[in-house]
């Protein structure tokens, strides 16, 4: 917009912009050094921690994958973070619907109910939760891990998408229902669409979430076949014979980091944008 | 009338089921175990064993008799202290400088310090253990270059609570940051004008314009920043540290987890979870209750 330059900056504004270029630096530095570190050798890395790799090789990736199985680490992650979302939005999208559009007793105190639940963490109730899933022999099951993660975050998801549905005008719906649109199909077909872009913005907040998810998965996935990347990652490094091996360590490290940037890159004016409308996550 | 009666039938069907199912659910794996971890905190339990023994509040007495959970709760204040008070600093004035400036690649800036924001904790942890590591880590090896022997951070009793906060200032500052950011964009410019007109500094206009518009905004961050960083500071630590050296980073969130997990004391762990929670909120409504705007 006004980002014009009239004329040249001021002797302030140099200062300002190297201010800012440092911190830049301090940012964006570490994943680089990160990225480029995940193609040196060990020896590489241990002669010298700021030199670029002499031969950008894949054999940390190979090692990464073959040994430490990121590949399987990866796909779990995958199978879990769409399934979440699916659990989350099949549960979320009534109850935000019905809190938002429709007028019954008692509208006001569920909703206020449901709200309380985004100053619960699941950093604390991860052990009645463990207790439970153990006492019905449900640990070490992704499916069950996705249902926790969608039900943990039904209070912030709801706030949100509550939020976005209150702004469409009646009108719309008013009209499907003249068309014979029971209450499912006035969710898919006007209620969703309309609200496209706000959903967006609760799809990519719950990926991040679900994808970046550590404390639950750790407790509850002891398996490591069923290891999720961070919690993959986690005991990589954990496990003394692989702290050694730096190179598949990065490597790893690069993995995780591959699919949120991405998104990232092709989002952020979406997410930044959410975060205006969508205020704060817990 | 009678031809409005199934219509009725569907709606309150419709309601039932869209939201009970929610509602159970919800009850299930939200309301339910945060009652239970006040309910089980007055038992001696293992976890595992049916055997379970009702002993009322000594798991809370036992508690704060223990100097380990003192200790801890005083590291999890200072990492929560120090964290808070840098990132909302660092994050206001770069939103401000960023707001007002005219730099062209300011929304560069604004893309990159969000960043570490969607990144896995876990990846952030392992990052900056290598970051701090003693000699094969970019800070020392970078003091290095300036004549300066770095400590051992995160092995050092002394300086592991301030490389920590560190990195969680890394992860939070571009989130807080474009916050404020979409905060300033409200602000009616006239005020500013106003302000020039009367010849203030932009130092002064940032005390008596900016920060009293922001209030409210600064507010709702701080009590969210203290629940937000309370949660994620059991990822760092567990991935940084693992509370050591010597216990000198445990924080209440790995105490209480390696009483339930390493110990198998599941009461006790209870007790200290509910400590945490009531903590949690404490410090909410504390923060809440200190910014109450005054009359500006």
């Amino acid at each position: 917009m006004g980002a014009h330059l009239k004329g040249r900056l001021s002797p302030g504004e140099w200062v300002v912009r190297c201010l800012l270029a440092i911190s830049a630096l301090v940012i964006i530095f570490p994943l680089l050094w990160t990225f480029y570190t995940s193609f040196k050798t060990n020896e590489e890395f241990l002669g010298s921690i700021w030199s670029l790799p002499k031969v950008w090789n894949w054999d940390n990736y190979i090692r990464a994958f073959e040994v430490a199985k990121i590949g399987s680490y990866f796909i779990n992650s995958i199978f879990l973070t769409l399934m979440a979302i699916a659990f989350m939005f099949l549960m979320g999208l009534p109850a935000a619907y019905i809190l938002s559009r429709m007028e019954f007793r008692f509208r006001k105190v569920i909703f206020a109910f449901f709200m309380s639940g985004m100053f619960i963490s699941t950093t604390y109730t991860v052990l009645p939760i463990f207790l439970m899933l153990n006492k019905v022999k449900l640990l070490n099951n992704l499916p069950v891990l996705a249902f926790v993660y969608a039900a943990t975050t039904l209070s912030y998801n709801i706030f949100l998408m509550a939020g976005f549905f209150r702004g469409i005008s009646k009108d719309y719906e008013d009209a499907a229902e003249i068309d014979g649109c029971g209450y499912l199909q006035k969710i898919g077909l006007v209620i969703v669409p309309l609200s496209r872009s706000g959903l967006f913005v609760v799809v990519l907040f719950a990926f991040m979430s679900y994808w970046n998810e550590y404390v639950l998965g750790f407790t509850v996935l002891r398996d490591r076949a069923l290891m999720t990347l961070p919690i993959g990652l986690a005991n990589l490094m954990e496990i003394q014979q692989f702290a050694t091996d730096w190179g598949a360590m990065f490597a790893g490290l690069v993995t995780v980091m591959i699919p949120t940037m991405l998104v990232y890159i092709f989002v952020q004016k979406y997410l930044t944008a959410g975060i205006s409308i969508g205020g704060l996550k817990g | 009338m009678t031809s409005l009666k199934p219509k009725l039938g569907t709606r309150q069907l419709f309601i039932v089921f869209g939201l009970g199912i929610p509602l159970v659910v919800y009850c299930l794996f939200v309301v339910g175990p945060t009652l239970s971890i006040f309910l089980e905190s007055l038992f001696r339990w293992n976890g595992l064993s049916p055997n379970k023994k009702f002993v009322g509040l000594k798991n809370y007495t036992d508690l704060f008799g223990n100097p380990m959970f003192l200790s801890a709760i005083s590291h999890t204040v200072f990492l929560l202290l120090v964290s808070t008070a840098v990132t909302m600093g660092i994050a206001i004035f770069f939103a401000v400088t960023l707001v007002q400036s005219r730099l062209p690649e300011r929304g560069i800036f604004r893309v990159m310090f969000f960043f570490p924001n969607v990144l896995s904790v876990v990846v952030i942890g392992i990052i900056f253990r290598y970051v701090y590591a003693p000699n094969t880590g970019i800070l020392n090896s970078a003091l290095e270059a300036f004549g300066i022997e770095g400590p051992i951070w995160l092995g050092d009793a002394r300086t592991v609570l301030w490389a920590i906060s560190g990195a969680m200032v890394w992860q939070a500052m571009g989130y807080y940051m474009l916050i404020y950011m979409a905060g300033l964009d409200d602000i009616p410019p006239s005020l500013y004008e106003a302000a020039d007109l009367d010849g203030a500094s932009k130092f002064r206009q940032f005390i008596h314009i900016t920060i009293p518009m922001l209030w409210d905004i600064i507010r709702v961050t701080l009590v969210f920043y203290i629940i937000s960083s309370l949660n994620l500071s059991f990822t760092f630590v567990r991935i940084m540290t693992d509370a050591g050296p010597n216990k000198a980073s445990e924080v209440l969130l790995t105490f209480m987890y390696d009483q339930a997990f390493e110990n198998g004391n599941f009461g006790y762990a209870m007790a200290a979870a509910f400590v945490i929670f009531v903590l949690s909120f404490g410090l909410a409504l504390l923060s809440d209750k200190l910014t109450e705007r005054k009359d500006f």
